[in-house]
C-alpha cells in the first residue's frame, strides 16, 4: 500500500469501525433495554406482559408472604397509587424488607411480576435514584419507621 | 491542626500546579528554560498530596470525630485496619487519593522521563498540572475531606458494613493507580501534540505507563469481580453493572493503547490512532470516575447523591476530553506517515485487534450512558443490563479471542511465510472442543459452548510464539505477551465452564437435613448465634460431603448494628475442580432456613485468568524496564569511553 493510502485505508476502517459500534449497540438496546416500570405504570397498561423490566416501589406492609416450599415469596409493591404482585424465588438481598424500597427485575406474567433479581436499598443513605421521586406519604411512612 | 495541615499542603499544592502550567506556557512561547524548575515543582507537588493523604489517614486512624468526613464514615469501634481503610472509602477520600496519585505520577514522570525531548516533556508536565489543578479545584471547592464539625459528635456514624472487607483496603487504590496512571499517558500525548513529536522515542517513554496502569487495572478488575462474587452473595462474578464498566471501559481502551503502541515503538506507524487511544483511554477513566463519583447511578458505589459534584466533574470532564480532541483534531492531521506495511502483517494483526476492542469498548459506553441519556431527554426510566451485553459484546469477545491466536505469529511489516500452517494443532483442538461439547451436553448455550471451542483453540495457539524457537532465548516482553494471551484462554474457559456447569440449590433445610447439589451432599448441622467486634451473626454450620471429601462450611447472615444493616456472608470452599459456594438466609416460621447453595466447576479460572493477564503484563514491563536500564548503562559506558 501506498504511504497515502493506508492513511486512508485506516481511517476508513476506523470510521467502519464506529458505524459497526453503533449499529451493534442500537441492535442490542432495541432488543435488550429493559424499561422501569411502577406499580402505576403497569396499572395503566403500559407493560407488557413478557417483556423483560424492572419493577420499582416500597414493599408493601404486612404482605410478605412465603409459600410451601419455604424458598419462594410473594408480596406487594406498591407506590401510593396501585399495586403489584410480585414472586420471587431466592434468598432476597440484604435490607430487603417491608416498607423499604425495592426493585425487581423480571417479567410480568398473568398481571403478576415473576421477578429473577431483586435489588433493594443498600444501607440506610443508599436509595436507588428510581425511587427517589416516589409519592411523598411513601416517604413519610420510611422516616416514621426510622 | 493535623486536618488544617492537610488542607494547607493541598492548597500549596494548587498554586504549585498553577505554577508548573505557566512556566510550561512560557518555555513553549518564549525562549524561556523552565524544563529544570518545572521538574522541581511536579516534584514538590506530588510530595506535598502525599501530606495531605497522610494527615487524612491520621485523622482516621485516629477516629478524629471533630472531622465531617471522619463522623460521617467511621465509628470508634470499627477495627483499626477498616478506619485506616474507611479513609478511601468514601467520596472526598478516595478524590483525595486519586489527586494524590495523579500528582506523584507526575512527580515520577518529572524525574524518570529522559528519553522525550526536553520541550514535550514541557509540554506533557504542564498538561499533567492542568488535569490536577482541575482536580485540586474539585476538592477545594466541592469536595473538602478535611472539614471540620463543631462541636465534635462523640462517635461516628459507621461505614457501610458491604465496605468492611479486606477488598475494599486493596480494591479501589489499584483501581485508581491504573487510572491515574493512563493520566501520563494523556499527558505525553497532549504534550507530544503540542510539540508535533510524535515518534517511536515519546512511544517507548509512554510505554511502561500505560503497561503499569494496564497491569493494575487488570488486577484491580479482577480483586473487584471476586469482591463482588463472595461478598454480594449473589454468585456472580461480573453484573455489567454501570460501576464494574466504569473500570471495563478505561481497561479496554488501555488494551488497545497497549497493542498499538507496541506498533508506534517497533515502526513508527499509527501515530494519530495511537494518539487518539491515549487520550481516550484516559477520558474513559474520568468518565468511569464521574459515574462512580457523581453519584448518578444505581449502585453500591455510588453512595454521595450530590448534583453540585455531578456538575463539576462533568465540566472538568467536558473540559479536558474536549481540550484534547479539538487539539488532536488540528494537529492530528500535520502529523507525517508513519511507515507502510502490508495487508498481512503484524502492524494489520495489530490494527484488527484495535477496531474490536474499540467496538466493545463503542457498544459497553453506548449501554452503560444510554439510560442516562433517556432519563435526561425524555425522562422515561429504562435499564440495561447483562441480556444486552452479552448479547452485543460476548460474540464480539469470542471473535478477539480467536484472532489473539493468529496475530502474534505475524511479521512486521509483510509476512509472507505460510504461517497458519502451525494452527493446525490448535484448530484441531478447538473442533474436538467443539464436537464433544455437542455430543455430551447438547442443550448448552451457544455462548459458552463456543467459549470451550475458542479457549480450547488458544490454549495451545498462545504459545506458538515460543514453539519455533528457543523459549529460554525469547525476550522477556515476547513471555509477557504469551503468559498474558494464555491468560485468556484460562479466562474464558473458567466463564464458559461457570455458565454451562453451574448446579444450583435453593431449598428450606432443618439442623438434620441433607440437601445435595451438583456432586455434594450438604448436611445442615446446627444454625447458632455468634458475634465480631462490632457485628452479630448467625451462622450455619454446614458438612459437605463428596465421595471421601468432607469439608465444614459456615456461612453467616451478619447484623451491624451501626448504620444498621445486613449482609449475607457466604461460606466458600475451593478445590482443583471447582468452588462450593454456600449461603444462608433466614428461619421460617417453622424453625427450617433457607439455604443456597451452588457448585461451581471450575469457576476460579476466570480469576486465575484474570492474574495470569497481569502477570504477563509484569513481565513484559519488567522485560522493558530491563533493556532501558542496560541500554542506559552502554550509553553511559560509551560515554566514558568516549570521553575519558
Amino acid at each position: 500500500m501506498k504511504p497515502k493510502n493506508q492513511r486512508l485505508v485506516l481511517v476508513v476502517a476506523a470510521i467502519v469501525a464506529l458505524i459497526a459500534a453503533a449499529l451493534l449497540a442500537m441492535w442490542g438496546l432495541r432488543s435488550q433495554a429493559s424499561y422501569f416500570y411502577t406499580p402505576a405504570d403497569i396499572a395503566a397498561g403500559k407493560a407488557h406482559e413478557g417483556e423483560g423490566m424492572r419493577l420499582g416501589g416500597m414493599v408493601e406492609r404486612g404482605s410478605i408472604r412465603h409459600l410451601p416450599d419455604g424458598v419462594t415469596i410473594r408480596f406487594m409493591v406498591t407506590d401510593g397509587k396501585a399495586q403489584t404482585p410480585v414472586v420471587f424465588r431466592g434468598i432476597p438481598p440484604d435490607l430487603f424488607r417491608e416498607g423499604s424500597g425495592a426493585v425487581a427485575e423480571g417479567r410480568l406474567q398473568n398481571g403478576t411480576f415473576i421477578a429473577d433479581t431483586i435489588l433493594a436499598k443498600h444501607d440506610e443513605r443508599y436509595m436507588p435514584p428510581q425511587l427517589g421521586n416516589l409519592s411523598a406519604e411513601h416517604k413519610a411512612g420510611k422516616t416514621l419507621e426510622k | 491542626m493535623i486536618a488544617e495541615a492537610g488542607l494547607a499542603a493541598l492548597w500549596l499544592a494548587a498554586g504549585l500546579a498553577a505554577l508548573q502550567f505557566v512556566l510550561m506556557v512560557l518555555s513553549l512561547r518564549i525562549q524561556f528554560d523552565g524544563a529544570r524548575s518545572m521538574r522541581s515543582i511536579a516534584v514538590v507537588q506530588g510530595l506535598l498530596t502525599l501530606v495531605a493523604f497522610a494527615m487524612l489517614l491520621i485523622v482516621f486512624a485516629r477516629s478524629d470525630m471533630s472531622v465531617a468526613l471522619v463522623f460521617e464514615n467511621s465509628s470508634a469501634v470499627k477495627p483499626f485496619i477498616y478506619k485506616v481503610a474507611g479513609a478511601w472509602g468514601n467520596h472526598e477520600g478516595s478524590m483525595l487519593m486519586w489527586v494524590t496519585i495523579l500528582a506523584i505520577a507526575g512527580a515520577f514522570v518529572a524525574l524518570l522521563a529522559h528519553r522525550t525531548s526536553e520541550r514535550t516533556l514541557v509540554a506533557a508536565l504542564g498538561a499533567q498540572a492542568v488535569l490536577a489543578l482541575g482536580f485540586y479545584a474539585f476538592l477545594l471547592f466541592a469536595s473538602n475531606p478535611f472539614a471540620r464539625l463543631w462541636p465534635a459528635p462523640p462517635d461516628g456514624q459507621g461505614l457501610n458494613p458491604l465496605l468492611q472487607d479486606p477488598g475494599l483496603a486493596f480494591h479501589p487504590p489499584t483501581l485508581y493507580l491504573g487510572y491515574v496512571g493512563l493520566s501520563v499517558a494523556f499527558s505525553l500525548a497532549v504534550g507530544a501534540l503540542l510539540t508535533g513529536e510524535v515518534d517511536s522515542r515519546l512511544a517507548r517513554a509512554m510505554r511502561p505507563w500505560v503497561l503499569g496502569a494496564w497491569i493494575l487495572l487488570t488486577l484491580g478488575i479482577t480483586a473487584g469481580s471476586y469482591w463482588a462474587y463472595y461478598e454480594l452473595g449473589w454468585g456472580g462474578y461480573w453484573f455489567w453493572d454501570p460501576v464494574e464498566n466504569a473500570s471495563l471501559m478505561p481497561w479496554l481502551a488501555a488494551t488497545a493503547l497497549l497493542h498499538s503502541i507496541n506498533v508506534l515503538a517497533a515502526r513508527g506507524a499509527l501515530k494519530a490512532w495511537t494518539m487518539m487511544l491515549a487520550v481516550i483511554a484516559f477520558s474513559m477513566s474520568m468518565v468511569g470516575t464521574f459515574l462512580v463519583r457523581s453519584g448518578i447511578l444505581t449502585s453500591v458505589h455510588a453512595f454521595a447523591i450530590d448534583p453540585e459534584r455531578g456538575t463539576f466533574l462533568l465540566a472538568l470532564l467536558a473540559i479536558y476530553v474536549g481540550a484534547a480532541f479539538i487539539l488532536f483534531a488540528v494537529r492530528g492531521a500535520t502529523l507525517k506517515e508513519g511507515a507502510p506495511f502490508e495487508l498481512v502483517s503484524r502492524e494489520s494483526g495489530l490494527v484488527v485487534n484495535n477496531l474490536i476492542l474499540s467496538i466493545v469498548l463503542g457498544v459497553v459506553f453506548v449501554g452503560t450512558l444510554y439510560p442516562l441519556f433517556v432519563e435526561a431527554v425524555s425522562g422515561e426510566k429504562l435499564s440495561v443490563g447483562a441480556p444486552y451485553f452479552n448479547a452485543v459484546a460476548g460474540p464480539l469477545a469470542l471473535i478477539l479471542a480467536a484472532l489473539v491466536g493468529v496475530g502474534p505469529l505475524l511479521a512486521w511489516r509483510r509476512e509472507r511465510r505460510p504461517v497458519f500452517g502451525q494452527l493446525t494443532i490448535p484448530a484441531l483442538l478447538g473442533t474436538s472442543a467443539l464436537v464433544i461439547t455437542i455430543v455430551l451436553w447438547p442443550g448448552m448455550h451457544i455462548l459458552p459452548r463456543l467459549g470451550f471451542t475458542v479457549a480450547a483453540y488458544l490454549v495451545a495457539a498462545s504459545i506458538l510464539p515460543l514453539v519455533n524457537r528457543n523459549p529460554f532465548r525469547a525476550p522477556l516482553a515476547t513471555w509477557g505477551m504469551v503468559v498474558a494471551h494464555f491468560g485468556i484462554a484460562i479466562a474464558l474457559l473458567g466463564m464458559a465452564a461457570n455458565a454451562a456447569f453451574t448446579s444450583e440449590r435453593l431449598a428450606i433445610a432443618k439442623p438434620g437435613d441433607t440437601l445435595t447439589v451438583g456432586p455434594w451432599l450438604v448436611l445442615l448441622n446446627d444454625v447458632t448465634p455468634t458475634a465480631g467486634k462490632n457485628w452479630t451473626a448467625v451462622e450455619a454450620e454446614l458438612r459437605a460431603t463428596r465421595g471421601a471429601n468432607v469439608v465444614t462450611l459456615k456461612p453467616q447472615t451478619r447484623y451491624f448494628s451501626d448504620p444498621p444493616a445486613e449482609t449475607n456472608e457466604s461460606a466458600i470452599r475451593t478445590f482443583w475442580n471447582g468452588q462450593l459456594y454456600t449461603v444462608v438466609g433466614k428461619p421460617d416460621a417453622s424453625g427450617a432456613w433457607q439455604l443456597r447453595l451452588w457448585w461451581k466447576p471450575f469457576v476460579t479460572l476466570i480469576w486465575a485468568g484474570g492474574v495470569l493477564i497481569a502477570l504477563g503484563g509484569a513481565l513484559a514491563l519488567l522485560g522493558r524496564l530491563w533493556r532501558l536500564f542496560w541500554r542506559r548503562r552502554a550509553d553511559a559506558d560509551w560515554h566514558r569511553e568516549r570521553y575519558a
